[in-house]
């Protein structure tokens, strides 16, 4: 019975998802659920048409189940490229507003594509996937609950769809990293708790006594994000067939809340979960144990202990009262010393195989994660204290914070994660090329480094034009001439993602041809130098 | 994979227990959450007192609500520090008051353009419709995008007291005589000509003009817009308020 049961449920979604596209009170609404109903509609033509209605043997329930993780590995670098080639683009935008074309395509759309697409769908389905791979591998156990884990994956690819085409329709909450709308978050609860689901039946069905650390950081970013989700989104549609909703908090509330939930996407999403994929896949690449049990214990509960009291960092000096802008402050430099034992644990992993560095470009690209990580959690914490911030905040010094944490130490811990899966996943001796991943190596750190570095002159520097006086006691910029000196780094800037996006696209090609199962001949890494022996 | 594990006794427990690990990190992660958010709702003084403040107008209603879908928030904050230079270049710095009706808030979080929290009754009605339509025509230097399409988009005035229904909901003190006549005050305050003495009672210091140019009666997404820029900032009295008295 192959896909019969799915098939009829995603048809039945697809039915009621038509529903909403003729009975939709507003136009945006019925545009938006055709799209939907078309996604859905495919979905089932497909299961249908792999549908087998008698016989098949049933699933080996003692192997792992990769499957669904070939299709997530896929994925993550599918949102990956169109996540990097839309900040591409919006950059170009800043530094050349005639590439905007309205209404769809202006800035103020593209950029929540831009956010979510990388944090929520390159980022979400890098973490769904390695932590299906790991929990499986740590647990010596297959994923729990039959089918549940393909619902989650495709569930959460609609999720995305939805979200990324409400924005460019205009469908938005008005808050940032939380603008999908209260339907599509809806779909995103129902999704969110079955991987919840998946997760602890697993970790319940295991056959190691210990759960490993991985693990535990994976649990935490799955029920933090819940709860935090959850609340920020709390609201009140105004019609049941319009997109449009109010939130229950307002002004002050509001904006705590938000942050709350937006710091903490932050910790949990892009921090929490992140570890639990550097700590299986770091020591697995380099063969070592985890440097320190006991640092990891603390720093885990330190880490999500602390981290939740940050979010005020985001609003010092606004209306929010100033004992809440205090304690966000202590807490988020306080932060910084479980975020180094993060750093210290996995960077000390590899106390004894710094040798591998020279052969192995992959863990090249954990160790340089791990060097991002803790340069933002360094720089993080040094921006929350309130007379930094008071220069730093509205600037583009926070982008450029926040692109040396996400291109730098989510996005290469994930490559590296990837390209540790997918000889894994498809069953290759080896990848296509070492060298290629060498060449996204130093396209991806060349990168970031321009970014992170044109971002700082013009974040700092816009800060000081903005509070500059003359020795008459005048302003000395107009609004306007602080605009205008921010072009050349702008269009650096675009260059710094240009060269992200191009190892993106290197890495793209080396998966593509792994998967073919192509080997590239080419002379092994490190076996230039003339004294050293090749590795292997 | 661990090299020491009966270092810590009581925690082998936890990481033993699934259920042990998800209710302790559950828990440990509510604590700074409930500390630093629950009071605010509990402090009388969170907000200041002020007056002045009044629920949007219809009309307003709608160009916040434009001013969301069009992800204005991502490049223009609404949030005056209390600084020199901002209090110089934006106006008196901003309260939570000024935001007590805003489902979300919209404080912003960058400026890529200024700070909007008190661009009400600074520029022209015409100098926004131009702005929008063409930024570069006006301010050279910008990197806005257009947003000529506005002026071709009526608005759907029918819908419009479901949405104060719903903000009722949630808080804001819309009456239900502002509710039974939302459609007609979204139409009548884009329209000098018409009588608009019950509708300024209803909602004080509303400024009724031709904000974007559309026919009378007829409202776009411009007017909208416009009469929501055209409002920000200018509702509380700042010679009634006494900074003293709203220490926090």
């Amino acid at each position: 019975m192959k896909n019969a049961y799915s098939s009829i449920a995603v048809a039945a979604a697809a039915f009621l998802a038509l529903m909403g596209a003729a009975l939709g009170q507003d136009p945006t609404f019925r545009i938006h659920f055709w799209i939907i109903f078309a996604s859905l509609a495919v979905g089932a033509v497909l299961l249908m048409r792999n549908m087998k209605l008698a016989g098949g043997a049933p699933a080996d329930q003692s192997a792992y189940m990769d499957e669904v993780i070939r299709y997530g590995v896929v994925a993550t670098m599918f949102w990956g490229i169109a996540g990097f080639l839309v900040g591409v683009l919006i950059a170009s935008q800043l530094a050349w507003p005639e590439l905007n074309l309205p209404p769809y395509f202006n800035f103020g759309r593209l950029r929540p594509l831009h956010t979510s697409a990388v944090i929520f769908a390159f980022g979400g389905n890098a973490l769904m996937s390695t932590s299906f791979y790991v929990v499986q591998r740590t647990c010596r156990a297959r994923l729990f609950g039959g089918v549940l884990p393909w619902f989650v994956f495709w569930g959460y690819q609609l999720f995305i769809i939805m979200a990324a085409t409400g924005y460019l329709l205009g469908i938005t909450r008005g808050q940032e990293y939380a603008e999908p709308e209260w339907y599509t978050i809806l779909w995103l609860v129902v999704v969110w708790v079955c991987y919840l689901l998946v997760f602890l039946g697993t970790l319940l069905k295991r056959k190691e006594p210990h759960i490993y650390v991985a693990n535990w950081f994976y649990l935490s970013m799955i029920v933090t994000i819940a709860m935090l989700v959850i609340v920020n989104n709390l609201e009140v549609p105004v019609s049941l067939l319009g997109m449009k909703s109010y939130p229950v908090f307002s002004g002050v509330q509001s904006a705590l809340i938000q942050w709350w939930y937006g710091h903490n996407a932050v910790g949990f999403f892009l921090t929490a979960g992140f570890l639990g994929m550097m700590y299986y896949f770091v020591p697995k690449q380099a063969n070592r144990p985890v440097y320190s049990y006991r640092l990891s214990i603390v720093h885990f509960w330190a880490l999500i202990f602390l981290y939740i009291w940050a979010g005020p960092h985001h609003l010092h000096y606004t209306a929010l009262p100033d004992w809440a802008q205090t304690l966000g402050m202590v807490f988020s430099v306080m932060l910084w010393m479980p975020s180094w034992g993060g750093m210290i644990n996995g960077l000390m992993t590899l106390s004894g195989a710094w040798d591998k560095l020279r052969t192995d470009p992959v863990l090249r690209m954990f160790v340089m994660s791990l060097a991002f990580y803790g340069m933002s959690t360094f720089e993080g914490p040094m921006m929350s204290v309130k007379s930094v911030n008071a220069l730093s905040h509205y600037t583009d010094w926070t982008i450029g914070h926040v692109h040396s944490g996400a291109l730098g130490w989510v996005g290469m811990v994930s490559f590296g994660a990837l390209y540790h899966l997918t000889p894994k996943l498809w069953g290759r001796e080896r990848l296509y090329s070492l060298r290629l991943v060498n060449w996204h190596f130093w396209l991806a750190t060349l990168g970031i480094v321009v970014y992170a570095s044109v971002m700082w002159v013009s974040g700092i520097m816009q800060g000081l034009m903005w509070r500059e006086y003359d020795s008459n006691g005048f302003l000395v910029y107009s609004f306007a001439e602080t605009v205008a000196a921010m072009h050349p780094y702008y269009v650096l800037r675009m260059f710094g993602g240009l060269l992200y996006l191009v190892g993106g696209l290197v890495m793209a090609y080396n998966m593509y041809r792994t998967i073919r199962g192509d080997l590239r001949d080419e002379i092994p890494m490190g076996a230039e130098a003339p004294a050293v022996k090749a590795a292997q | 994979m661990s090299n020491e594990p009966q270092a810590f006794g009581f925690h082998s427990k936890i990481e033993r227990n699934v259920s042990l690990l998800l209710v302790l990190s559950l828990l440990v992660v509510t604590i700074g959450g409930i500390v630093e958010i629950v009071p605010t709702f509990l402090l009388q003084n969170t907000i200041e007192k002020v007056q002045g403040m009044r629920p949007y107008t219809p009309l307003e209603l709608a160009g916040r609500n434009i001013y969301i879908r069009e992800g204005c928030y991502l490049c223009h904050s609404q949030m005056i520090r209390p600084f020199r230079d901002e209090v110089e270049r934006y106006g008196h710095y901003s309260l939570a008051a000024e935001s007590m009706y805003d489902h979300p808030f919209q404080w912003g979080s960058k400026r890529t353009g200024p700070d909007l929290a008190r661009v009400g009754a600074k520029y022209s009605n015409e100098w926004h419709v131009e702005h929008l339509t063409n930024p570069r025509s006006v301010v050279p230097e910008s990197v806005m995008p257009p947003y000529a399409f506005l002026a071709n988009n009526e608005l759907d005035t029918s819908s419009i007291s479901g949405h104060l229904k719903t903000l009722r909901v949630v808080g804001v003190p819309y009456t239900d005589d502002m509710i039974a006549n939302a459609e007609a005050d979204m139409k009548s305050q884009g329209n000098p000509d018409a009588d608009n003495k019950a509708f300024q009672a209803r909602y004080p210091k509303a400024v009724v003009g031709n904000f974007g140019g559309g026919k009378p009666g007829k409202p776009t997404e411009m007017d909208a817009l416009v009469a929501y820029l055209q409002m920000m900032g200018t509702l509380v009295d700042f010679q009634a308020y006494n900074p003293a008295e709203n220490e926090r």
